[in-house]
């Protein structure tokens, strides 16, 4: 027997991009923000960190996932989910 | 039981003895006059599945026989002064990151270019302090044709055993002399492998302090994915700057010598219970001061041989308990004091110390070691 | 998606110890990805350095790890190779420490073309000894020990190693990361002694001597440096001075690789021995 709820597959929604900066890895050195085509990423100012950076997710909902950020960082310190 | 006599030069007997101990890999540049055992490696490794290669230079073949050891396999290099001495930045990465191998240097004439054809004993302080920095060193020197050999597959064995690079010291006498030789069956012939871990990669500390301070090796390719580095490392293999670490590391692979001299020290004494006099004398000038002592003997003068055949470690408790024995020790050396300093240090003016020194390229006979005695008698 | 390192990183020691924006890092992660693509066992890569900033990338690396000295791990890496021929061997280095101090070695692992895969990274100066120049630093360019500016000539790895016999070379900048691992992935799997040329980054000796200390302004001005091979095809040389061809640039499968032919002499001696 084929329940109404079964029957009824729910419509899969890709789910949204999700940028994540790993915060103990990023030296702030703005390549990831130069990188992104759209302008997710932006330099933030953070006391005790190398250069005093680190990069922020500002515009998550920008993100097409082209994932040059992650790939240029050189630091392991930038996820793109 | 030994096979029958055979003739050989020096130079093929160490190449023969290699290949009884296990070796599989050589890495070499040709100079005289090493030359004759780069030369046979060639032909017989393939023979048995081992591998030799011509590098582009000394340090070349140097790193490439620390990096065939690390996959595994027991290697060696052979040499002489121009090449030892470029040899030695090699030398030392293989003495801090504890890769067993074994260098070969059939000592020339030196400095530099030097008397390439004709022997010396001029490398015997290059071999303890040529390479930068404090280490650790095992280097030995036979006489004898058997004796060759014997020592070259000991030197496979304690490169094994102590996890380090072995420097064999033969002279251009030695090399090239061609004697007629017993060498043992295959079965007689004893043969040390490295200890390898026993447990997993994620316990396993390729330099860990160990009971007899030897940590296991593991080979490249066996799973165990360590660091291998000549930076001072922590005990994982991985760099380390602390003081306390780096400190302990250094101190351990001294240990691995000094508290295993027993096994490591070798010599011969002769006529040496009721000796007033005392020859020291290794390599091929060992043999003209072993018959310099007979020869005196015969003539009723009270005198000994020690023949140190483990130069490094230097036998010092021995040597230091001849001085109080005898009130003269002769060192006869073809080069101008190298040894001889060391005998001077553990003498500590308990008996005289008298270097007999020659360099320009001939060997010290037994005559004029025996002149020489009855000179300061 | 994003990509998962960690199968190839010693996960406990990131983060590392370059400079931020250092060029190192990006070569290091496009070599990862390679690995990954060809799906290599680690426990099958040896993975061998000299010394320099670049050489301190096997401490970083899950699998056999060996940092030898400076010039030298081509050296290191011929002997593993030849003892090991079924193995993967993989050599990192800088500028200096390949083509200055190891240029004898570069030249003859060329020549030999034995299986191992170099992957240079050029960022034209020594890193870290304090920014001297070296074989590659730019004509003109400012080096602790070029206070005038850069007054050797360069030499052209590329052009270098194909000359010596490399059976595979390319280059390309830290800006493409993906072309850089497709190249390296090409490199990995060719079999023979191949090249790929990263030219890279480092901000803190070489851009903060050359009004380039900006990490994202010194990747642009090494991007422009580099002309694709097709596009450098169609210009006169005087256009390309100062600049360096990017792409792949030489291949050759025809050239017998240096371990299979020991492997004859071996069973040919085996043989010979038997009889
Ligand atoms: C025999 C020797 N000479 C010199 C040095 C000092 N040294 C260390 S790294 C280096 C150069 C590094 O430059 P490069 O190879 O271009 O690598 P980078 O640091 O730029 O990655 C030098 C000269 C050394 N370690 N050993
Ligand atoms: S590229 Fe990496 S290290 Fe640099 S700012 Fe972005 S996240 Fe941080
Ligand atoms: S000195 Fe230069 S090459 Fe070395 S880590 Fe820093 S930026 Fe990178």
């Amino acid at each position: 027997m084929v329940t109404a709820e079964v029957a009824a597959k729910p419509k899969v929604k890709k789910e949204p991009p999700v940028v994540d900066v790993i915060f103990e890895n990023c030296k702030g050195c703005n390549i990831c923000v130069d990188v992104c085509p759209t302008n997710v990423l932006v330099l933030i100012k953070v006391p005790n960190k190398w250069e005093g950076y680190i990069a922020e997710v500002k515009y998550p909902e920008k993100c097409t996932r082209c994932m040059l950020c992650e790939i240029e960082c050189p630091d392991f310190a930038i996820k793109v989910y | 039981m030994s096979k029958r006599m055979e003739l050989y030069s020096g130079n093929e007997l160490v190449a023969e003895a290699a290949i009884a101990a296990g070796c599989r890999f050589f890495g070499g540049y040709p100079i005289t006059p090493s030359s004759e055992i780069a030369e046979r490696m060639s032909k017989f490794l393939p023979q048995v599945g081992g591998r030799f290669i011509q590098m582009e230079d000394e340090i070349a073949s140097m790193g490439a026989i620390i990096g065939a050891s690390l996959a595994g396999e027991k290697s060696m290099t052979a040499t002489s002064g121009p090449g030892f001495s470029l040899k030695q930045e090699n030398l030392g990465f293989a003495m801090i990151a504890e890769v067993p191998c074994v260098i070969v240097n059939v000592m020339r004439g030196g400095p530099s270019t030097g008397l390439p054809t004709a022997p010396s004993q001029s490398d015997v302080m290059q071999a303890r302090w040529g390479t930068h920095g404090d280490h650790p060193v095992i280097a030995l020197a036979p006489s004898y044709m058997r004796e060759i050999f014997d020592e070259t597959v000991r030197a496979f064995n304690l490169a094994e055993k102590y996890r380090m690079p072995v420097i064999l010291l033969l002279d251009e006498v030695i090399a090239h002399l061609h004697e007629g030789v017993a060498l043992p069956e295959s079965d007689e012939i004893e043969i040390v492998n490295r200890k390898k871990p026993t447990v997993s990669r994620e316990e396993y500390e390729p330099y860990a302090d160990t009971k007899d301070h030897v940590p296991p090796m593991a080979n490249f390719f066996e799973g165990y994915r360590y660091h291998v580095t000549g930076l001072s490392h922590n005990p994982k293999g991985l760099p380390s700057t602390d003081f306390e670490v780096v400190h302990a590391i250094q101190v351990r692979r001294q240990k691995k010598i000094t508290e295993h001299l027993d096994d490591i020290l070798k010599w011969e004494e002769r006529s040496m219970e009721d000796a007033e006099i005392a020859i020291i004398a290794y390599g091929s000038i060992g043999r003209s001061a072993t018959d310099a002592v007979e020869h005196l003997r015969a003539e009723g003068v009270k005198i000994g041989l020690f023949r140190p055949l483990t130069l490094w470690p230097f036998p010092e408790k021995r040597v230091a308990e001849i001085a109080r024995q005898v009130k003269r020790i002769f060192v006869p050396e073809m080069n101008l004091g190298q040894l001889v300093l060391e005998v001077e240090r553990m003498a500590k003016g308990d008996a005289e110390v008298i270097g007999i020194n020659q360099v320009g390229g001939v060997m010290i006979r037994p005559r004029e070691i025996v002149s020489r005695v009855k000179e300061v008698a | 998606m994003t990509f998962n390192y960690d199968e190839y990183v010693r996960t406990e020691t990131i983060p590392h110890m370059w400079c931020p924006g250092c060029g190192i890092g990006i070569v290091m992660k496009s070599i990862i990805r390679a690995f990954t693509a060809l799906k290599w066992d680690k426990n099958d890569i040896a993975f061998v350095s000299g010394i320099g900033c670049t050489s301190r990338m096997p401490g970083y690396m899950d699998m056999n790890t060996l940092h030898t000295t400076h010039g030298r791990a081509l050296a290191f890496a011929t002997g593993i190779k030849l003892a090991h021929p079924e193995k993967h061997v993989v050599v990192v280095g800088g500028d200096g420490d390949a083509t200055a101090i190891g240029g004898n070695h570069l030249i003859h692992a060329a020549r030999r073309n034995i299986d191992i895969t170099l992957i240079i990274n050029d960022n034209a100066i020594y890193g870290m000894t304090g920014g001297q120049y070296s074989p590659t630093t730019p004509p003109h360019m400012i080096a602790s020990t070029a206070p005038y500016g850069m007054v050797e000539p360069n030499f052209d790895i590329a052009k270098l190693v194909m000359g010596a016999g490399a059976t595979y070379v390319a280059r390309e900048t830290i800006s493409k990361g993906i072309m850089l691992e497709k190249y390296i992935k090409t490199g990995l799997a060719h079999k023979g002694f191949s090249v790929i040329v990263a030219e890279s980054t480092c901000p803190i000796q070489f851009g903060r001597r050359n009004r380039l200390a900006d990490p994202v302004e010194l990747m642009h001005w090494l991007k422009n440096r580099g002309v694709p091979k097709t596009k450098a095809a169609g210009m006169a040389p005087e256009e390309l001075q100062d600049r360096f061809v990017t792409g792949e640039l030489f291949r050759d499968d025809s050239r017998p690789e240096f371990t299979e032919v020991y492997q004859q002499v071996i069973d040919a001696a085996m043989k010979k021995e038997n009889k």
